[in-house]
């Protein structure tokens, strides 16, 4: 039982959707947050808006809500509820904020909801600056000169006392949402005007800059007994200046001498002390490379990012030990999970170096600016476990998935010398190759040093890579060169590209010597105790502790750092087929390299391994471990890569076979398989070069979808209208070849409809259909979905089910299939088919109340579904509405254009459930975070062909009471057709102009579509990005608009807040 | 600059070999232990408790920041041989003055480099502490046998301790400090409490010290077996009840013997810097740093007006007593740290209240 009394029932908040800055890592900590609490027997009302989760699963929690997570929802939930506690402090930043929220507006207090852990006194000094600098001014703890602004005239004052660099620190916000550093004062100008806008209170600090110390991270723990320890210290190769989320990290620390770690261990520990922490804490220092000076830069009092990194790099279970402390127990009354002989409440050890590398989503955004400070831009990222600093990067690296398997990007060579230098001086995605380059150019470590502040250690550890990879180059291949580069992380297949041989040969070559990876495990003991933890990285070493079972075993491949395209639901499908595994009787291996995830929880699966996700990492791997297969149907397009190669090597594909993937992926074959199941698609061609592309369009008729082939998240997928377009498209956006091809289809415009199915190779079971809100060309990852269809005539249902069982039977599929249909004038077109787990299976999951996974994976298995237990074909649809809404990060990244198009965009996902339509639909809406306004003005500028449809809808907003501004011709068409239009002035017309307009708050929401033609763009972008720096809604899409339009009429007397548990769902569904 | 290497190997007393790079002139034969700090190496290669080891860094990265003489605790590094994974040729920090491969040659401390050393703690663990020897590879087996074979080397405080009583610092009491092998941040940390320190060797008279005057009596910490000290036991039986009485490690198994307890040789012991350790007086659990192989019977203080204050959280031996009959408190940690965690200056604190009290 909890130690504290009277505490039975807690609610728990979830850091909602996936966004730059808050990323899996709170599903990881939530989901061990509400284990642990129900360990203790404590009833768990658990309120997240993200359904891609395992937190929100039903049998995480005892109550969960996937409601909106604000104070109005959540004070529904309490009253609904009446929790007698709440834990905030495993939600992220969300939870900290809502729960200063919720104390502010007297809803605890009003319900008697005690607040577990943290307290928000701690809370309030810690996150409020003003508190903050003088609880840290009290117990004599440094932090840089800084003074807090509530206007842009203040912060000039301040510069003119202290000079420059200055650091923008806007309070209460996401990930340092609106910050930066400026070196004059223009520069502080606009970083302060915007970093205002995005605080929640109004409030920016401003700071003397320490950019180029060393940033030192230290993540504490601290009970109500006030015992403390630090659980891990961390080291950013980048110097302070980079966002620690975008920075490259190593752990523990690597340049401090045992006094500076005690200087600064101590430190964070004083000051967690002083906060009143009860929980977990994280502390950012920065050090003075050249002396014993340091500053505090930052402390959150919660479980974070860092702290889901220091809890895989060491083991050591954060979240869950956070939660027992804010039930009452002491550290030293928690068991070490690990050994599960000693306590919690010791420090860990590590015998093994981490490293940590950010994922960016710069291959999406390629017109965003690289740069980095003190915004994080990165989506996820990788963690690598080895014994050498120079392994251990080289590992994050081929984890990243970024096209790269090493230090080396091939594009760098074409520049010259001299570029290459200059590169140096940029801090970005890029750095680190290019400062290998740089040495291979021979460049010093001295003149990097100079330039990056990089710590020369660690520039040391590149230079060794280069140095080997010239030892390779040049010198016979002997034993020990190759045990002294495989020691030093150097893949097979760039030994390979050295020496002029194939990987495979490489590999034959080092398995004749024996030089083949040994596994160790991750203790948080340095092997002082025995531990039991199934949780192991590989490395060259002499002894293999590691010992395989002789019990039937199948391998799971996870899904790799969360991008855009491929986010945290591929994590859910890994973790639900590890489980149904498990329920099968199969010893489970999870093989991922994503430090944020449950499915990098060492409890997850049976044997966790650490490793990057490439074909060498995973064989090492299967040749120890020996499983009967290994399932890649839930890995996302990380895994189903995998699947040839593998299979090629002699491992067994459990579920559908490569040749099924191959036959939905490759162009000609998946025509032959449509044509003999006698379905239609878009018409369309594959090609190789520019010349066939135009060739292809004429053909099928413009407009046309261009894209890659093999690609996940439409990763260069556009809509063109001419040839002028495609030429520019082949030419610029993709590197068609032989190898790559490039596919041309005709585009088909008419409703998307997505969906998911299962598949025994007899039988087909369709849990649900999805249909998108956004007509086809808005990839389906950034569109609006509703679980069940409204529009869809029961003839389309009819055919929808019949091309489904079909396709998945044609295509031999044992486990799980996505397939997207366009439906035009009652007409059913198929324009993809994936047989794999899909973005959308966690949702349709929770909505049907099907565990699709497990379904899935136990087909990929040999169980039939009517042996499970189901009917095949499509199920009932149920009373409510559930209704899917992506959630973007465009704040976090300037210069990338909202528009939604074939290219996703989102970075995450909401869902809202409901038995009205319309609520279901807004609740997403508020979920998601548009602003959707209820009165004021609506700005509405759209292209020649869309005016009409337009008119319509801003006819309905404007019988709501809204008022429709518009421009030049919109405004002329709108009047001319009977609506009521404000005038206002174009960009392009000279100012005060429509931003101005933006600016001053005149605007509450935009609809905005553009002509085609790249320059005629350039006015919409200017609008559209104002609207991301203003925080307005901006809709892009007709569909989109009109059907928010509807929801506002709809709701409009009605109440917004109804809630609506998913256990109350699975009993009358 | 570096030396050349040559392939050399770990060899245990149980036939188990390690393979790595030697560096160093001579062999090294001693009892083979670990340590898991992940930082401090140099404060643990002068640590005079280590005197005749074989020491196994668990961390793989050792070197990283160089070496400088002001993180010393001893006069000289007593290690008989060092084991490392990596050891770092370029290191970097702004304190480093030397590298510690140019320390290791200075010191004549032969190091094992690129050696599978989590492996070799795993077999510690499991087996408890072991004799080794580090040699060259092709050694042939009968003279390592020879080398195995060699008696176990007793009293080690002997090497260590000062040669000549000195003085240090200035202040309101007056310490007699015994050196059984102190580390210098404890006589640090004696200092900046206002202790003048008279530093006595091991093996001086009692009555001597008695002689000095001193307010307060400081027995050090020290390498070996306590048992060992036979004489030294005899002596600090006639500091009991004379004056207050701090001791630190093996200071703190000499009181208990010349108590009329008993210490035992651990299966592999306390040597990091993650030890948590309960205050059962404070109610309180602090992280230690930690070097012992030896530890109090819990058992052998049956009967006797002794107090235990402070226990291992991790196997729950004694990590610190009060004697209840006579002004006397010694843990069996590193309050000093160095390398390590601090947090403990109220061991010191509470000394001088001791002190001060008379």
């Amino acid at each position: 039982m909890p130690k504290l009394q009277n505490v039975k029932k807690v609610l728990v908040i979830g850091s909602g959707p996936i966004i730059i800055g808050q990323a899996a890592e709170f599903d990881y900590s939530g989901t061990q947050a509400c284990r642990a609490l129900k360990e203790e027997g404590l009833e768990v009302v658990l309120v997240n808006s993200n359904p891609a989760t395992i937190m929100t699963d039903v049998h995480i929690a005892d109550r969960v809500y996937v409601e909106p997570v604000n104070v109005e929802f959540l004070e529904s939930v309490i009253k609904r509820e009446r929790p007698d506690a709440m834990l905030a402090t495993l939600g992220g930043q969300v939870g900290l904020n809502l729960a200063i929220d919720l104390d502010k507006q007297g809803i605890l207090r009003e319900y008697n909801v005690k607040l577990l852990g943290t307290q928000i006194e701690s809370i309030k000094r810690a996150e409020d600056r003003e508190l903050f600098k003088e609880t840290m001014e009290k117990i004599n703890q440094p932090i840089p000169e800084s003074t807090i602004v509530e206007t842009v005239s203040a912060a000039k004052e301040f510069a003119r006392e202290v000079g420059f660099p200055l650091i923008v620190r806007p309070a209460y916000t996401l990930g340092g949402t609106g910050g930066g550093i400026a070196e004059n004062m223009d520069e502080l100008d606009d970083i302060v005007s915007k970093g205002l806008l995005y605080s929640l209170i109004g409030q920016a600090l401003i700071e003397r800059s320490v950019a180029g110390w060393k940033e030192i991270e230290y993540e504490v723990l601290r009970d109500a007994d006030d015992n403390c320890i630090t659980v891990c210290s961390m080291e950013n190769l980048d110097p302070v200046g980079v966002h620690t989320g975008d920075s490259v990290v190593a752990a523990p620390a690597q340049t401090l001498s045992d006094h500076e770690v005690q200087m600064l261990r101590q430190a964070s520990i004083d000051i967690v002390r002083e906060l009143g922490v009860r929980g977990a804490c994280n502390v950012q220092l920065a050090l003075d490379p050249n002396s014993y000076r340091y500053y505090v830069i930052e402390v959150n009092p919660r479980v974070s990012r860092s702290s889901a990194l220091a809890s895989k790099a060491t083991g050591y279970p954060i979240a869950k030990v956070a939660s027992k402390i804010a039930v009452g127990y002491t550290l030293d009354e928690i068991q070490n999970a690990v050994t599960k002989k000693t306590t919690a409440c010791f420090e860990p050890s590590l015998d093994y170096v981490v490293l940590k590398f950010p994922r960016w989503p710069f291959d999406k955004f390629v017109t965003a600016d690289r740069t980095l400070g003190t915004q994080m831009k990165a989506t996820g990222e990788v963690m690598a476990i080895e014994r050498t600093l120079e392994a251990s990067l080289l590992k994050a690296v081929r984890s990243l998935e970024i096209g790269l398997i090493h230090l080396e990007m091939p594009e760098l060579k074409a520049l010259s010398d001299e570029e290459v230098h200059d590169r140096i001086h940029l801090i970005d995605d890029q750095r680190l190759f290019v400062i290998a380059e740089a040495f291979r150019r021979g460049v010093t470590i001295d003149e990097v040093h100079e330039i990056t502040m990089i710590d020369k250690w660690f520039l040391q550890k590149i230079m060794n890579i280069v140095n080997m990879e010239k030892r390779i180059k040049s010198e016979p291949m002997t034993e020990d060169l190759m045990r002294a580069a495989k020691k030093m992380g150097f893949a097979d297949v760039v030994i390979a590209g050295y020496i002029g041989k194939t990987w495979q040969e490489v590999r034959e070559m080092r398995k004749g010597w024996g030089i083949i990876p040994t596994y160790k495990m991750v203790d948080t003991c340095a092997a002082e105790f025995e531990a039991a933890t199934p949780y192991y990285y590989s490395t060259y070493a002499e002894e293999d502790e590691v010992e395989v079972s002789d019990k039937k075993k199948v391998a799971v491949l996870g899904s790799g750092p969360i991008r855009i395209g491929q986010g945290v639901e591929f994590d859910y499908c890994s973790v639900h087929s590890v489980w149904a595994l498990k329920e099968l009787g199969y010893e489970t291996i999870i093989i991922n390299n994503n430090p944020e995830t449950v499915s990098t929880d060492f409890d997850t699966s049976d044997r966790l391994y650490f490793e990057p996700l490439t074909i060498e990492d995973v064989l090492n791997i299967l040749d120890k471990e020996k499983p009967e297969g290994v399932i890649v149907q839930f890995g996302g397009q990380t895994a189903i890569n995998l699947a040839g190669p593998l299979e090629k090597a002699g491992i067994k594909i459990l579920g559908s076979s490569v040749e099924s993937i191959d036959r939905a992926e490759d162009r000609e074959r998946f025509d032959e398989l449509l044509t003999s199941c006698n379905i239609p698609r878009p018409k369309g061609h594959t090609v190789f070069d520019t010349e066939g592309a135009l060739k292809a369009a004429a053909d099928v008729g413009y407009p046309v979808m261009v894209r890659p082939s093999y690609v996940l998240g439409g990763r260069a997928m556009e809509i063109v209208y001419n040839d002028d377009e495609l030429k520019y498209y082949m030419t610029n956006a993709v590197k068609a070849s032989h190898e790559h091809p490039v596919l041309v289809d005709h585009y088909l415009q008419g409703t998307e409809v997505e969906v998911d199915a299962i598949c025994d190779g007899t039988d087909v079971l369709i849990p649900g259909i999805m249909e998108h809100i956004e007509r086809a060309g808005v990839h389906s990852g950034d569109s609006i979905a509703v679980y069940p269809p409204r529009t869809l005539s029961e003839s389309v249902i009819k055919t929808i089910i019949d091309y489904t069982n079909r396709i998945s039977i044609g295509l031999e599929v044992h486990g799980m299939i996505n397939i997207q249909y366009i439906v035009r004038n009652n007409e059913v077109f198929v324009i993809e088919v994936n047989p794999r787990s899909s973005r959308t299976v966690p949702f349709l999951s929770k909505v049907t109340t099907i565990q699709m996974v497990d379904v899935a994976t136990k087909c990929a298995m040999g169980h039939g579904i009517r042996e499970q237990g189901f009917r095949p074909g499509l199920q009932l649809f149920p009373d409510y509405y559930a209704v899917k809404a992506p959630v973007f990060s465009f704040n976090k990244m300037s210069n990338v254009d909202i528009t939604l198009g074939p290219e996703m965009k989102s970075t995450g996902e909401v869902m809202a459930i409901d038995y009205q339509y319309s609520r279901a639909l807004y609740k997403a809406c508020i979920a998601a975070g548009i602003n959707v306004p209820h009165e004021g003005s609506i700005l509405i500028t759209v292209a020649d062909m869309d005016k009409e449809e337009a008119c319509e809808i801003a006819a309905g907003f404007a019988d709501l009471g809204y008022e429709i501004t518009a421009t030049g011709g919109t405004a002329e068409y709108l009047q001319s057709h009977g609506v009521k239009v404000r005038v206002a002035t174009k960009v392009s017309e000279g100012s005060p102009n429509i931003l101005d307009e933006i600016k001053e708050g005149h605007i509450s929401m935009v609809i905005n579509t553009t002509n085609h033609g790249r320059d005629a763009e350039r006015d919409g972008f200017k609008i559209r990005r104002s609207t991301v720096e203003h925080a307005i809604a901006c809709l892009t899409s007709l569909d989109t608009a009109r059907e928010l339009q509807h929801v506002m009429s709809a709701m409009r007397r009605r109440r917004v807040v109804s809630i609506v548990a998913l256990q109350d769902l699975a009993w009358e569904g | 600059m570096r030396q050349v290497g040559r392939k050399g190997k770990l060899v245990l007393k149980d036939g188990s070999v390690y393979r790595g790079t030697l560096y160093g002139k001579r062999n090294a034969v001693g009892e083979v232990v670990f340590t898991t700090g992940m930082s401090g190496y140099q404060e643990t290669l002068t640590d005079p408790s280590f005197c005749d080891q074989i020491v196994v860094m668990t961390y793989p990265l050792v070197g990283n920041y160089g070496i400088n003489p002001e993180f010393n605790q001893g006069r000289r590094c007593f290690f008989q041989g060092y084991v490392i994974s990596e050891l770092c040729d370029h290191p970097s920090n702004w304190k480093n003055e030397q590298s510690l491969e140019d320390f290791l040659d200075e010191q004549d401390v032969p190091v094992l480099v690129g050696v599978d050393t989590r492996a070799i703690t795993r077999k510690l663990r499991n087996y408890g502490v072991l004799q080794g020897v580090i040699v060259s590879e092709e050694m042939p087996q009968e003279e390592v046998d020879k080398l195995l074979a060699l008696p176990e080397v007793h009293d080690q405080v002997a090497k260590v301790t000062t040669p000549e009583i000195y003085t240090m610092g200035e202040g309101k009491y007056h310490v007699a400090v015994m050196d059984y092998g102190i580390k210098q941040n404890i006589l640090n940390y004696l200092a900046s409490f206002g202790c003048r320190l008279t530093v006595f060797p091991a093996f001086t008279d009692a009555q001597e010290v008695l002689a000095s005057q001193p307010d307060g009596i400081f027995l050090s910490n020290g390498p070996g077996d306590p048992k060992d000290l036979t004489t030294v036991i005899e002596e600090v039986k006639k500091f009991i009840g004379k004056r207050p009485i701090f001791g630190i490690c093996l200071g703190h198994q000499l009181m208990a013997l010349a108590n009329g307890c008993d210490t035992y040789k651990m299966k592999f012991g306390h040597r990091g810097i993650n030890h948590p350790v309960k205050d059962l007086l404070e109610h309180k659990v602090m992280i230690t740093s930690q070097n012992h192989g030896y530890a109090v019977d819990e058992k052998s203080l049956e009967g006797k007006n002794i107090e235990i204050t402070n226990i291992s959280l991790n196997d729950h031996t004694i990590e610190g007593v009060r004697y209840l009959d006579h002004p006397t408190f010694t843990v069996q940690y590193h309050p000093e740290a160095s390398p390590g965690p601090g947090g403990h200056e109220y061991l010191f604190e509470r000394f001088i209240k001791m002190m001060g009290g008379r």
